[in-house]
């Protein structure tokens, strides 16, 4: 075997997807969770360690289905009480699902977004998490080379579901601070135009609502915009609600579902919602996505395609019993939602505190906080300096703007529902010791120019902005060890 | 609002192409199936399901285990660990899964092969391991050669989104549809003519559709064969643990070892429980590749298709229990080698022959001399007799693409040992039928 690399060889060539980094992971992102996995924080074995905040992972509520389990047992195949669904359970391999399963999915969904729309157990289709809904939805609407326009900042995991197989393109909707990163028409109306100018093809719009990263939920208006433009246009309106359970204030969730019911003159064969459990139970290792669309033909190709992707029986069986549980479902969110908002509130304050603002927000499992006016220049360099700083010296793992194609520097999504009250404390404390004024601290030295850094540390430049695609430094989705995946 | 039988608003051409499958005979089978299907007592006219190839002669043991290791396999009474195993969304796998995984395929080929869990990437069944490899291994346009006949599910799972083609390797009931050296030529010729790259063969082992296992001197010539085309080799083994006798079973592995390693970055097994143990609703499939790089790109690329964490704690558990195991892989194979030579047994008295088998979880018939016609449409003529008037949904050979007009695939593990004697009387009965009318 040995070095030798044969330009011919055909088997030491894999496909132009596999060699391509359409999987998003070969950026110097990864850095902050290196940093992490090299050194771990933990309250007794390592309190030094980097605090983990770059992962939206809902860990609140985890007791409550611990003990619902516990008083259930008949909801698991392997106990004395569930085992005689074994087989049956085993068997079915039928995509499209279990009938309990769908069912009580469906009326999750409902439950989730407050009551205001219904939803049919018929148009539920699984896949592999909202990580295999976002890929499935993509191969079912768009061809190679066409583009779905999408708001920033988005969740980078976007760029690997939805492009890296497919071959679609996501063109950004730019949004800015000054309104609160609202999405404008003027703002659609552009990025559209711009694809048209460029001959690529729009097949339609990714909105994330409540939207990860800010954590903001959309209004009737923007969304009667969007729905509105779809239609004008067209083209289709996909919703990734994943974390429309999580919305812990006001103003009320209104979901893309609610305008279907309201208005009947838009073609609700254009809308299409992904969602999961990931972040509203929490359970992301159980992997259940769902695509929800109005169009019977896209359940249809998307159901099929979920062969690809199908939850395993034995979590949809346990699932349909929870869910099943109203009573559950009910205290569940209720509860879910109080310690998110406690949660949020806590850690906003002890930001405001120091002086550090965050976005305004009612949902989600984090905050988009604004260090602008700890940046020497208002440059991704500038952020990525900062964030450097951050990772290493205050031991943060939070997640850079620019990694979100934000297209203003100084923003970073910070999570706080993946740790107990303790581990805020301390993350806080940090915080507050990183900005406090008189110190010689690492933000005030961020500021000074020409900082050497820890060779250790890859510093590596995000390219010129491109006119259509940003190619700056790519969060993963949050589920990987890099340290082994890094080749 | 606009509705109606097409939206005007256009989906993608992998949507609206009809390279899923479903509407091929295959599955058409299944719909009459669906629509009336057999039961012992509340139907015993309706169509009884031959065209699914599942494992339910062996239910039994599992349920056996769960009983008496009650909460083990799940989190327990303490409920310890469901928090962690909730969370775990790692693309690598559960380590303990993985290692299980791996004992579990060396303890089926008898330890003749050694299994890396560091080499297992874990997708939501062997349909998904199948299309990750397709995508990671050929673009747009290539192709991989497979030889006929073979399971119909590769039409979609191989070539739908990922746009890859596949080029047959005819093979011929003269020397029982074994692969040859001429028909890889003949196929990758062919290819050659259309100019279509050839990125790999992908090989079923044991044979779905025949029933059974390839022999050593075949694999040796497919190996030596893609390397000297100087492309992959996947071999689809999810029916490894349903060889009768289990020497009768040679695994890529295996090769791969005898020749210590070398050139084996070509590589690249594909496995599943959804068959060996019977249990296809979990979504458990594997690669295991030799080639590093491959490892790397299916492992992310499994994003897409993760095991439920919470069906991955409950099978390491299960498959730890190497008692269990063990006795398990014996006590199935017997039970298949049974059905199976029952079956073929009720099939000779009704004057049908086999091909021989030796693995699976069907027969591969031979109907020919029953055709008017040796042609597809005369196959498929007799095949809707069969579905309507004999009620039992078999499996069309041209489905299969075999390059011979006849051949059915007749399932016989998933249903029961009376469910089987009804089948058999009804093919008896539509043989002296069919008898009848060709002698008028």
């Amino acid at each position: 075997m040995g070095l030798h690399v044969d330009e011919h060889s055909n088997y030491n060539v894999l496909s132009r997807i596999a060699t391509s980094d359409g999987h998003g992971e070969n950026s110097s992102y990864f850095d902050g969770w290196k940093a992490y996995d090299n050194d771990p924080f933990h309250p007794i074995d390592n309190p030094q360690g980097v605090i983990q905040m770059g992962l939206a992972e809902n860990q609140l509520c985890l007791d409550l289905m611990q003990q619902w389990i516990k008083q259930n047992p008949q909801a698991s195949i392997c106990t004395g009480e569930g085992v005689s669904e074994f087989k049956d359970v085993a068997n079915f391999q039928d995509y499209h699902g279990l009938p309990d399963f769908r069912k009580a999915i469906a009326r999750f969904m409902g439950k989730a977004r407050g009551g205001g729309a219904t939803f049919d157990p018929e148009r539920i289709v699984m896949s592999g998490g909202a990580t295999g809904a976002q890929e499935t939805i993509a191969f079912c609407l768009a061809n190679p080379g066409e583009a779905f326009l999408i708001p920033t900042p988005y969740y980078p995991g976007f760029d690997r579901d939805f492009r890296w197989r497919t071959g679609v393109q996501l063109l950004p909707i730019q949004c800015h601070s000054f309104d609160n990163f609202k999405i404008t028409e003027p703002a659609l109306v552009t990025a559209y135009q711009r694809a048209q100018t460029a001959n690529i093809r729009v097949k339609g719009i990714l909105v994330t609502n409540p939207s990860n990263p800010l954590g903001t939920t959309l209004d009737r208006e923007t969304l009667r915009t969007l729905v509105s433009f779809a239609n004008e246009k067209r083209i289709h309106l996909v919703c990734d609600e994943i974390f429309s359970g999580t919305v812990f204030d006001k103003p009320t969730y209104v979901s893309v579902s609610e305008i279907v019911e309201e208005e009947p003159y838009y073609d609700r064969d254009l809308i299409h919602i992904v969602y999961s459990l990931s972040k509203d139970l929490g359970v992301p290792g159980f992997r259940v996505g769902v695509i929800y669309s109005y169009n019977d033909a896209v359940v249809s190709c998307a159901r099929k395609m979920s062969s690809f992707g199908l939850v395993s029986t034995q979590t949809q069986h346990l699932l349909a019993s929870m869910l099943g549980d109203d009573d559950f479902t009910t205290k569940f969110l209720a509860e879910s939602r109080r310690r998110l908002s406690r949660r949020h509130k806590y850690f906003t304050a002890g930001l405001h505190r120091v002086d550090i603002k965050c976005l305004e927000s009612n949902a989600g499992l984090f905050c988009w906080m604004n260090l602008t006016h700890l940046l020497n220049e208002a440059t991704v360099e500038a952020e990525l300096k900062l964030w450097r700083v951050i990772i290493k010296e205050v031991k943060l793992n939070i997640s850079p703007g620019s990694s979100f194609h934000c297209s203003e520097p100084g923003w970073f999504r910070v999570c706080f529902a993946n740790m107990d009250d303790n581990t805020m404390e301390t993350a806080l404390k940090r915080i507050r010791k990183f900005v406090s004024p008189g110190n010689h601290t690492a933000a005030a030295q961020a500021k000074k120019k020409n900082k050497r850094w820890d060779a250790a540390l890859r510093l590596s430049l995000p390219r010129r902005f491109e006119e259509l695609s940003i190619m700056t430094p790519r969060l993963m989705s949050p589920h990987s060890p890099l340290v082994q995946a890094a080749n | 609002m606009v509705k109606g039988a097409e939206s005007c608003v256009p989906l993608s051409e992998v949507a609206t192409s009809n390279t899923h499958g479903e509407d091929s005979p295959y599955f058409a089978g299944w719909k009459a199936y669906d629509e009336d299907p057999y039961d012992a007592a509340s139907n015993p006219a309706g169509v009884i399901q031959m065209g699914l190839a599942e494992n339910q002669v062996s239910f039994d043991l599992l349920e056996k285990y769960l009983d008496q290791h009650p909460g083990a396999s799940g989190w327990g009474c303490g409920i310890s660990g469901f928090r962690e195993n909730a969370l775990f969304q790692d693309y690598h796998g559960l380590q303990t899964f993985r290692q299980e995984m791996a004992t579990f395929m060396e303890q089926i080929r008898e330890g003749r092969a050694k299994f890396d869990p560091e080499r297992i990437v874990l997708t939501a069944g062997a349909t998904a391991a199948n299309e990750l490899l397709t995508f990671i291994l050929a673009d747009p346009g290539d192709c991989l050669l497979i030889p006929t006949p073979y399971y119909p599910g590769f039409d979609r799972d191989l070539r739908w989104r990922t746009g890859v083609r596949i080029i047959p390797v005819h093979c011929s009931s003269s020397n029982g549809f074994q692969v040859t050296l001429q028909a890889l030529e003949d196929a990758y010729v062919k290819a050659e003519g259309m100019k279509i790259r050839v990125r790999g063969l992908l090989l079923t082992n044991p044979s779905n559709p025949l029933g059974t296992a390839i022999a050593r001197h075949v694999l040796e010539e497919v190996l030596d064969f893609v390397t000297q085309k100087d492309i992959h080799l996947i071999s689809d083994e999810i029916y490894s643990g349903s060889v009768f006798s289990s020497d009768e079973f040679v695994s890529v592995a295996e090769i791969v070892e005898a020749r210590g390693y070398e050139d084996c970055d070509r590589v690249h097994i594909v496995y599943s429980l959804s068959k060996d143990l019977g249990l296809p609703g979990f979504r458990v499939g594997a690669i295991y590749s030799y080639n590093d790089r491959v490892v790397t790109a299916a492992r992310r690329m499994s994003s897409f298709t993760l095991v439920s964490s919470q069906t991955q704690r409950m099978l390491a558990s299960m498959l730890a229990d190497r008692g269990f195991t063990e006795n398990y892989l014996k006590t199935n194979r017997e039970r298949l080698k049974n059905r199976r030579d029952f079956i073929t047994e009720g099939l000779k008295n009704a004057g049908i022959e086999c091909l021989p088998g030796n693995a699976g979880l069907f027969c591969w018939m031979n109907l020919a001399p029953l055709l008017e016609e040796p042609t597809r449409e005369g196959e498929l003529r007799l095949w809707s007799l069969i579905v309507h008037e004999a009620k039992l949904n078999i499996s069309p050979g041209s489905s299969c693409h075999c390059s011979e007009a006849g051949w059915f695939r007749v399932c016989f593990a998933n249903m029961s040992q009376q469910t089987l004697e009804v089948a058999l009387r009804r093919i008896k009965d539509f043989m002296k039928n069919m008898k009848a009318k060709q002698e008028k």
